[in-house]
């Protein structure tokens, strides 16, 4: 493995793992999905073939891996209800940390699809191809994601003035 | 992959569409459309108002994960693929030993000749002796081109940085002062190595040249000569000391790192080396 591609693949660290923040919502399970991933882009590296597009190939092993996660969850419920649905009843002393936690649990529930798209254009600044790329699906798909994430988030956040909790969960 | 729908761009005039308004908060038309899509703005207020809302929602978003990227890194995450397990006979030593001394040899040479030296690529002992070296220059690369935040730890908390390394590698670290080579500290921060933590200390000349001095205890014990290994434009001097393996890197001429490495050497091979 050439040099300039071991460090390509570490300089991406830092975006994967805020990534994956935003994904999760969780420091450890973060955390738990770039190790995966790094262990997996390391041992296929010498496998791939399409060069140039680094960035998308280490977020797309991450999105799979993701959504294995999300699925496995799925099919154990109690440990979804503790990873999905974030407390209610915790009120943070600061207004910008309010904010912030709005934003997390809203974004927290988009459905996974949604919540990827918006945070691969929004914060990591994907390009639409190089996001259709990553998620594996094609740029019309990107688009029409985006806009009903951006659609529900925004919903979500102008239905809920700092911590009522009169929130409709959509899923 | 159906890429034409985005790359497609619509003739001057074309409607705009909800895609547009998408693809202009997100800096992703082409200039000319990008300024047709802010003149419709002008003219719709309800479709400003969409767009101003997912601007606010790209805003917080990031502002929300920004500090993630500054965390440092979690120690167990894996930077550099899985070494092959090897068998670790007694010829190998002799092997690494071999190679040490051929190394030796060249740096010998290389310092009375001034021609460029390289270090003998015996394959597998030489990859292990060499391992670290690899890691320092890799993680030059990375943390010398980070113009943001090349060091967790600022040389303005030197204290606190040294005690901070020194609890992590678990044996005491300090930061040799190299101001006599032209040097001064930026700072450090701590990563992953192949077994357990290292310290990167970072170095800049008063024209803004890098210099790394990795720090790690994986190559303990023993002692070796300097050796020079190159990873594309980085160059590596690099020397194990009794408890610890040192990597000088930079995108530096030999000479230069040769003789900075003459002085970071001076001032460790002390008692806390």
């Amino acid at each position: 493995m050439r040099a300039e591609d071991e460090a390509l693949i570490v300089a991406c660290i830092p975006s994967l793992r805020r990534y994956a923040r935003g994904l999760t919502g969780d420091r450890e399970r973060a955390d738990d999905l770039v190790q995966d991933t790094l262990e997996r882009a390391w041992s296929r590296f010498s496998r791939w073939q399409r060069r140039g597009e680094l960035r998308a190939w280490m977020f797309g092993i991450m999105h799979n891996q993701f959504i294995d996660s999300v699925r496995a969850q799925r099919r154990q419920p109690e440990i979804q209800a503790d990873a999905e649905l974030p407390e209610v009843a915790v009120r943070p002393s600061q207004a910008d940390g309010l904010e912030v936690r709005d934003l997390d649990r809203c974004l927290l529930q988009l459905p996974p699809d949604l919540r990827a798209v918006i945070l691969l254009v929004g914060v990591e600044e994907f390009s639409y191809r190089e996001a259709a790329l990553a998620l594996d699906v094609p740029v019309g798909t990107v688009m029409s994601r985006l806009s009903r994430a951006r659609e529900r988030l925004g919903a979500l956040l102008g239905a809920r003035p700092a911590a009522v909790p009169t929130l409709h969960r959509v899923k | 992959m159906n890429d034409k729908t985005l790359h497609a761009v619509p003739g001057p005039g074309a409607p705009i569409t909800e895609a547009d308004l998408h693809a202009y908060v997100d800096g992703q038309l082409p200039e000319a459309r990008a300024a047709e899509v802010a003149a419709f703005l002008d003219q719709h207020a309800e479709a400003r108002a969409r767009v101003q809302g997912w601007r606010d929602q790209n805003r917080r978003l990031r502002e929300w994960l920004a500090p993630v990227a500054d965390e440092p890194l979690p120690l167990r995450l894996p930077l550099a693929p899985p070494a092959v397990p090897r068998r670790w006979p007694a010829l190998a030593a002799a092997v690494a030993l071999a190679v040490c001394s051929a190394a030796a040899a060249w740096f010998v040479r290389g310092a009375v000749d001034g021609r460029p030296l390289q270090v003998a690529a015996a394959p597998d002992a030489a990859a292990r002796v060499a391992g670290f070296a690899h890691r320092a220059a890799i993680a030059h690369a990375v943390y010398a081109a980070d113009a943001r935040r090349p060091v967790e730890i600022g040389a303005d908390q030197e204290q606190a940085l040294v005690t901070w390394l020194t609890k992590r590698l678990g044996a005491p670290v300090r930061a040799p002062t190299l101001a006599q080579a032209g040097y001064t500290l930026v700072g450090g921060r701590l990563l992953p190595g192949g077994q357990g933590p290292v310290a990167q200390f970072m170095y800049a000349s008063a024209e803004g040249r890098r210099l790394t001095l990795y720090v790690t205890r994986e190559a303990a014990g023993g002692k070796t000569a300097f050796q020079f290994a190159q990873e594309g434009p980085v160059r590596v001097f690099y020397w194990v000391d009794g408890r610890y393996g040192y990597a000088l890197s930079g995108e530096v001429d030999r000479g230069e790192l040769m003789r900075v490495s003459t002085e970071v050497y001076r001032q460790l091979d002390g008692p806390t080396g």
